[in-house]
This record gives C-alpha cells, structure tokens and sequence, in this order.
C-alpha cells in the first residue's frame, strides 16, 4: 500500500539495528504570555523551543537505539524553519538527523492535515518504530499521531509510560485509568509516550557543537507530492469566534499568619465539607 | 442544517458505560431525537441497558476484539457503517486513551477533520464546538465547514449525564472488516493500582500538590489531607513529570477534568494547563507563598503561605476534629 514501508509480514525474525523516527514540534515558550492573531493562529513570533512533551519521546528513541546497538534517530517536524533551535536541541541530545517541512503555505494546516505531511515524510525514511508525544503542549489536539499511523498503515500503541524492544516486537506499558496494560506489537509501530516514560538528558556541549553539523533537511509540502490538502485553505473546520469565558472572581486571600489552617478549616466548615 | 442523526461511541468499563459516555449520550438526545450509540468488546447485550436509558435507540457492537487495542478496529468497524448505513451528521467520542485513538484512527480513515477537547456542544444552524484556551480565559467556538460526519472528542464532565428512562437499546452487531497490520497490537496483561478512597473525577473533595512541594517526599502531606477529608489526592503536570506522583493524578489539560465541591490547591502556581482541569470547581483553594500566582485569581479563598507549615498545620487541625 505505501511503497517503501516494510510490513509487519516482512520482516526478518530479528532486526539488527533500530531505525526511530521521533515527530517533533518548534512551540512556543509556554511560560510566555500566548495570544492569537486575528487570523486565530497562535502568535508564532516569539521564540520557538522544542516541546518538552517532545524530549522524552527523543530520550527513549536515543535508548532503544543504544539497546540495539545499532540504528539512529531521525527527528521530524513540520513548521517555520526560521527558528531551527528547538530542532537543534533534538540533534544535541543525540538525534543523528532532521527532517523539516517548513511552508508558508502550510500556515493553519489542521490535525489530519499536519498528519499526513508528517507521514508523507516519515515513508522517507521507512523507519522501524515511530515515536511522539501523546500531544503537543500549544495545540493539545492529541490526535495527529495515530493519524500518521493509520495514514502508514501501521498499528499504533498510545499512552505508554514504558517501551523495550525485544527482536522485532516492541512492548510497552499503556496507561489506563485503573492502571496500565501490558501491550504489545509487532514492528514496524507508532508509539506515543507520556511525560515521565524516561528522564531527558540534557544536551551536552560536545553535543551542542556536534548538532551545527548534523543534516538538517528542509521540504515544502510540494516536495512531498502534497499542496490542495493542507494549509489553512485545506483545513474544513473554522472558527466561528472567541470568546472571553465567564471569569471566576477572586475570593478572600489571606496572608499566613502562624492561622492558616485554622482559616481554611474555618472556609471547609462554612461551605459544608467539614 | 438540521441535525438528524447523531452517533455516539460508548466506551464499556466493568461491564458498564463510563461516566463520560453517559454524557455523551445524554447530550446528544439535547441535539437530535436520533441517537445511535456503538461500543465494543461483546458485552453489547449487557449494556443495552444502560444505553437505552440515556437515549440511545440502537446499541451497535463490534463483539469480542481478541485483546486488540480498541483504536484501529473499533474505527475501522465506524467506517464500515458508515459505509453501509450512510453518515451520521455527528459523532461524539469521549476524550480518554481509547477515544483519542478511535477518533484519530476514523479522521484518517474517512479523511475527515476532528475536532479534540471540546466542553460545550450546540446547535446554532449546525454544530458549533466550544474548545478552552489559555487555561479556560477564552473560548474558542469551531464548525466543520465540508461535508459530514463532523467527528467531535469530548471531555468529561462537559455535560451531566441524566436518564431519560429509555427501554433497552437494540443490539446490532458490526463487522470490523479489514484493518490490514493496523490492529495488531494486542493487551497480553491488565494491571490495577492500587487505590484507595474516592476516584478523582468523583470525589467531593479534591486536594492537588505542584511544584511548590519541594521535593516528592511531601507529596505525603497531599495524601494525608485527601484522606482526612474523604477526597482524592490530584496533582500538576509538573510533578508528574517530574515523575513524583503517576500520570493517573493529573489534573489539567492533558490530564484529568475534575469539578469537586472543593479544590484544594496546594503550591500550584495556575499554569494555564492545570486551571482548565479545575477551573469548574464549585469552591476553590489555594495555599501558596507567591501572592501574585494566578491560582489566586481563581480561589474562593486563599492562603499566601508556605505549605511546608501550613499543610502540617491543617493535618493537625484536622485530626483534631476527628
């Protein structure tokens, strides 16, 4: 069905090396104020960091990698390639190259939208496990990567809080809302990990200067065979307005004077909780 | 555009319907006198119930799934209806694990857009969607502007789940149909945490910890408050990722909606991502040192104070009232 993909029925009993694709996103900084412009996208003018929700998906694809011993990390995102030092963040941890779609005319490109240019990308690099966040931190749409596996025809395994390898299936622990399960897959998967699946290390500075070098590939959505579907012309949802919501009055702040407690007892009793 | 038919995917637990899709269906019966509901797992009959009690009139079940993970088969099965029985003007998906990847599988599938977090859902000459920014301040109003089914993933406690007192939906099994490699990803084991106490998204009472804490040993004192107060113990995205407390607790954006009778907020700070998780709490209060934190924008009553003495403090307190 997608030429260059291997399929699950392909493959060899046992890969050699593991070849992870880690879909990114340029934000920007959530400690800043956000605003939208009047076109409703999100004021994009400030600096651009990478999602942090995106470095632990970086992390674990750097450890699969490394348990594999051989293999490297691709890193792919979609955005203005203006602004690359979120991307180089993903190169100075570890990742060994970057794929970036960056087109004006992909401004406003919605979920489905922004799969299929990522998904158009990752059949590049015919990779072995596809990781991202269970969502971005500006956008929270939360849907975009089992988007991109349905558009690979591939199987797709959500909300994992652990991920090993063991030959060619990929196991993983998936939260639930008693707990978790257990839950596995044959490779080639898309996985998406929660904040915490692993502790992201920090870019070194050999690998600050290492990332300068590393290829950084730049591609329209023509260049991907792709144009009508996507930008905010391909988008078939709109806003109809914003709103400001009813805001909640600021109610009785005290400053703790050795009473706190006994004033938020006193609060609990007169509400009833008590 | 009138609103004809509206499907809602209902997502079992325990061999019953979860909260959220009680919601959903109630919602739905608001919008059109047309209610189908769809579910998965073979317990159709069992359900049909409770899922006729809240408006649905049929009660399409895809049957046992083998253990495979319900996103990929379940909206392979909703594309195969579709494909035979026409489109529904709406379908409404809860947000949760297994509702996210039915709506992103079924976006691709159909080639339709989705619309995610949504908390209000109304009719005004079509549908228009209510999606929260910036932490709850602003409302964005959305609508699908080509041709249906809109498909609409909605959060919990959008709407209050009511009985209309429906007789028994009537059951129609679906085919899942070809899913190619996309549903080979198979549960092999189930594991419950430990838990103790109200669930979050139910209890009356809700006390969550942030960063302020310090460290995660003093998460303890967020436990101990919530059991002294029969509530459940809530947490920020911060500390969560910080790993101090499992993602389970997380109250905000991308984690859980809670709307207590009291939320107590204890060195939370406000981020905007953990204010539309508790925003829509009856009573809010905040304890932290900073007195310009935007938690206190929002609090019923506030504390401007350290929680490593006003948390002891209030235990003490509290145990002294038995």
């Amino acid at each position: 069905m997608f030429p260059g993909l291997i399929y699950a029925d392909e493959i060899s009993p046992r890969f050699v090396s593991m070849n992870i694709v880690v879909c990114v996103k340029q934000i920007p900084d959530p400690a800043a104020p956000q605003s939208l412009e009047p076109s409703h996208n999100l004021n994009r003018t400030g600096k651009l960091i990478l999602d942090e929700a995106d470095t632990y998906g970086v992390e674990m694809a750097l450890q699969l990698v490394d348990a594999a011993g051989t293999g490297e990390v691709t890193v792919v995102s979609m955005g203005s390639a203006a602004d690359l030092s979120g991307v180089r963040n993903a190169l100075a941890m570890g990742a060994a190259k970057a794929i970036i779609i960056s087109d004006d005319a992909l401004r406003g490109t919605d979920a489905l939208g922004t799969a299929k240019v990522l998904a158009a990308a990752i059949r590049r690099v015919n990779p072995d496990l596809v990781i991202a966040a269970t969502e971005s931190s500006d956008g929270y749409t939360g849907t975009t990567p089992v988007q991109v596996a349905e558009l690979l025809g591939l199987p797709s395994i959500t909300f994992a809080k652990s991920v090993t390898i063991d030959g060619s299936t990929v196991k993983v622990a998936r939260q639930t809302e008693a707990g978790y399960d257990d839950v596995t897959s044959p490779l080639p998967c898309l996985v998406t990990v929660t904040a915490g699946v692993v502790e992201p290390r920090y870019a070194s500075f050999k690998g600050i200067m290492a990332a300068k070098s590393k290829p950084v590939e730049q591609l329209t959505a023509a260049d991907l065979g792709l144009s009508a579907e996507t930008g905010s012309a391909g988008a078939r949802q709109h806003i109809v307005a914003v709103v400001t919501a009813e805001a909640r009055e600021a109610g009785d702040i005290h400053v703790d004077e050795g009473d706190g407690a006994d004033k938020i007892v006193a609060f609990l009793d007169s509400i009833k909780v008590l | 555009m009138t609103i004809n038919n509206i499907w809602v995917v209902v997502e079992p637990s325990n061999g019953a319907l979860t909260t959220t899709s009680l919601e959903l269906l109630t919602h739905a019966r608001s919008l059109s006198s047309n209610v189908a509901a769809i579910t998965w797992g073979g317990d159709g009959a069992a359900l049909a119930a409770q899922a006729g009690d809240y408006g649905a009139a049929t009660l399409h079940d895809t049957g046992s799934l083998n253990n495979s993970l319900p996103g990929a088969p379940v909206a392979a099965a909703i594309a195969g209806l579709i494909a035979s029985a026409g489109a529904p003007d709406a379908i409404l998906i809860p947000t949760s694990y297994d509702g996210r990847d039915i709506a992103g599988r079924l976006s691709a599938r159909l080639d339709r857009p989705v619309l995610t977090n949504i908390t209000g859902l109304n009719d005004e000459g079509g549908l228009v969607s209510e999606h929260p920014i910036f932490g709850g301040t602003q409302i964005v109003k959305a609508a699908f502007t080509a041709e249906g089914p809109g498909i609409y993933v909605i959060r919990a406690k959008s709407f209050v789940a009511e009985s209309a007192g429906g007789a028994a939906a009537s059951v129609n099994t679906i085919a899942v149909g070809d899913t190619g490699a996309t549903a080979t990803a198979t549960i092999t084991s189930s594991h419950a945490e430990e838990r103790t106490g109200p669930k979050l998204e139910e209890a009356a009472v809700v006390v969550s910890g942030g960063r302020g804490l310090g460290e995660a040993a003093n998460y303890q004192l967020i436990s101990d408050i919530a059991k002294l107060l029969n509530g459940a113990a809530g947490a920020s995205r911060a500390i969560v990722d910080a790993g101090w407390v499992p993602y389970s607790h997380q109250v905000g954006q991308t984690g859980k909606t809670v709307k207590p009778t009291v939320y107590i907020a204890c060195g939370i700070s406000g981020a905007t991502q953990h204010m539309v998780g508790m925003k829509g709490s009856k009573n809010i209060v905040a304890i932290n040192k900073d007195p310009d934190a935007p938690i206190f924008q929002i609090a019923d009553f506030g504390i401007v104070g350290d929680v490593h003495k006003v948390l002891p403090a209030l235990i003490a307190a509290l145990q002294a009232r038995g």
